[in-house]
């Protein structure tokens, strides 16, 4: 390990400790924050009892799909858009705000008319997360040097292999950017959804464990959220750190 | 001048060629920018030709319609005896001015990539991939990436990848252009070599004057844009050369000649309205 990272570790094993400290010797009032080692044992006997296992199964599901589907329709039209220039010049204003925007106003709109099922929240995450995939892959094909579409010609490469074999793996960088963000906003996104109104999922749990003063059941679920986000974070972060270590240093 | 060959093969030829870009609506430039000719001029098979001119007088566009990357606005271009029109034709190998290495293959990947399109077999691919590793003096980075490699060597890399397919006709658009002069002269050397070894015809863009002297065996002088040539100079160099006859009091003589015709034009291409008293001093 660096002596950054361990550095890093060494700060949040002492926050963690200092606030072990301080909710064990009641600094903290354990109805406020209970100490993370009873949050951790709390979650694992949440775990072990398995009634969280369909929670667990409807939200990650949930992310998956509001990811996935933000990654290729994103993708999608982020091409779509590339092409067309003209639209993509009308369309350049509403990129550049759309995250000033909170489209989870219109959350209860989307329960209005879809009523209390997985739609609202699928419609929700894609619409928050899609939006950094198109901006990514714009950016992405912006990216790709004009001269290898030349050299695409002189190889003599039709459209298609040119896209795959030069484009994609020319503007990947840019793309893998896009993934993550998406990634996150579809975690963010999800959650938040199923904390506002939702009729299952751990979103749900951790508002109704917070309006029943149930602290172990609510830190134990934060805790589990916050595990599975940074596990997912840190593999995307490993294989973008492989990739850039071949491909950056001394290259613009 | 005019020292023809014995039998004057015709390689590639370019008649009445021009180039005009059409106005970019809203980006700067109202007017259609002639770029280019008309270019009248005759390759012949083997020969090392080298283009001289000022900076953004058409020189690489001049390249890139000879390759069949552009269509001429007027004239014709034909490659061995056939037309070529919007499709570079099999057989020409071209090296950009910009870097065009692929930054995410390795050394040998960039190279063995126009092979692989061609579903090449793999002893032979890897026999010539290694071949033109070595001759360019790459061996040693073949399973480094581009940005492990300086702008030379990413240069040679994209040499290398075009020597692999063994083109007939070889472009080279001013593939040193961000090098020091003495590491010029050296790659000056390796280009000459290329050259001998693989029988190709060879033209080199160049903006150093002292580059085409040393390189070619005929240069062409261009003029500001829109590019035309305004004079081409046999040089009488034998086939076996390198960089120290930059020695050679012909050598002088040909620089010397080189920049008397291309002062007026390099003026012009700075902006000088006055050039006729610029140019003669
Ligand atoms: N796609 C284009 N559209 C409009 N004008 C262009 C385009 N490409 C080049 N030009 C113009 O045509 C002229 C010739 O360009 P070209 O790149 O062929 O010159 P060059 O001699 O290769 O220049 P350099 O020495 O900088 O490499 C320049 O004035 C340039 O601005
Ligand atoms: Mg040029």
């Amino acid at each position: 390990m660096t002596r950054v990272g361990l550095i890093r570790l060494v700060v949040i094993a002492a926050l963690i400790g200092a606030l072990e400290l301080a909710c064990r010797t009641g600094l903290i009032d354990h109805r406020i924050i209970i100490a993370p080692s009873e949050m951790a044992s709390a979650l694992w006997t949440l775990l072990a009892s398995g009634s969280l296992d369909a929670d667990i199964a409807r939200t990650l599901g949930l992310i998956g799909l509001v990811t996935a589907l933000s990654i290729v329709l994103g993708f999608a039209a982020g091409v779509a858009i590339h092409a067309l220039p003209r639209l993509r010049e009308a369309l350049d204003p509403f990129f550049a705000t759309y995250y000033a925007v909170p489209v989870f106003i219109f959350y209860p709109v989307l329960i209005a008319i879809f009523g209390l099922t997985l739609m609202p929240i699928v419609l929700i995450g894609v619409s928050t997360a899609i939006v950094a995939m198109i901006i990514a892959t714009l950016n992405g094909l912006d990216r790709v040097p004009r001269v290898l579409g030349k050299v695409a010609r002189v190889h003599r490469l039709g459209r298609i292999a040119t896209a795959l074999q030069l484009q994609l793996p020319a503007a990947a960088p840019y793309l893998f950017t896009g993934i993550k963000l998406a990634v996150s906003y579809g975690f963010i996104a999800v959650i938040a959804a199923e904390f506002i109104l939702s009729p299952a999922g751990l979103g749900r749990d951790i508002a109704d464990a917070y309006a029943d003063f149930n602290n172990r059941r609510m830190y134990a679920l934060i805790l589990f959220l916050l595990v599975v986000a940074t596990l997912v974070n840190a593999v995307l972060h490993s294989l973008d750190m492989r990739f850039a270590a071949r491909r950056s240093g001394g290259r613009a | 001048m005019n020292a023809a060959p014995v039998q004057r093969d015709v390689h590639a030829e370019l008649k009445g060629v021009t180039r005009i870009y059409s106005a970019v609506p809203g980006a700067g430039a109202k007017l259609p920018v002639p770029a280019l000719g008309p270019i009248d001029l005759d390759l012949v098979r083997g020969e090392f030709f080298a283009v001289v001119g000022p900076s953004g007088c058409g020189k690489s566009t001049f390249l890139e319609v000879l390759a069949g990357l552009q269509k001429p606005s007027a004239g014709s271009v034909s490659f061995e005896g056939k037309p070529v029109s919007g499709q570079v034709p099999e057989g020409i190998g071209v090296v950009f001015q910009e870097d065009a290495s692929f930054p995410w293959l390795t050394v040998w990947d960039n190279v063995a990539f126009g092979l692989r399109r061609n579903g090449v077999a793999a002893p032979e691919m890897r026999r010539r991939v290694e071949d033109a590793l070595a001759f360019m003096g790459l061996k040693d980075f073949a399973r480094a990436f581009p940005s492990q490699l300086s702008g030379g060597m990413r240069q040679r890399v994209c040499i290398a990848r075009t020597l692999v397919l063994q083109p007939r006709l070889i472009l080279l658009d001013e593939p040193f252009g961000a090098l020091d002069a003495q590491t010029r002269l050296l790659m000056g050397d390796e280009v000459l070599r290329l050259w001998r070894r693989t029988g190709a015809t060879v033209l080199l863009i160049t903006h150093a004057l002292d580059e085409a002297a040393m390189l070619a065996d005929r240069i062409g002088a261009m003029s500001a844009r829109p590019g035309r040539f305004i004079e081409v100079i046999a040089t009488g160099w034998p086939r076996e050369r390198d960089s120290t006859i930059v020695g050679a009091a012909a050598f002088g003589e040909i620089t010397g000649r080189l920049w008397e015709r291309l002062r007026g034009e390099s003026l012009k291409a700075l902006g000088h309205s006055d050039v006729a008293a610029l140019a003669a001093e």
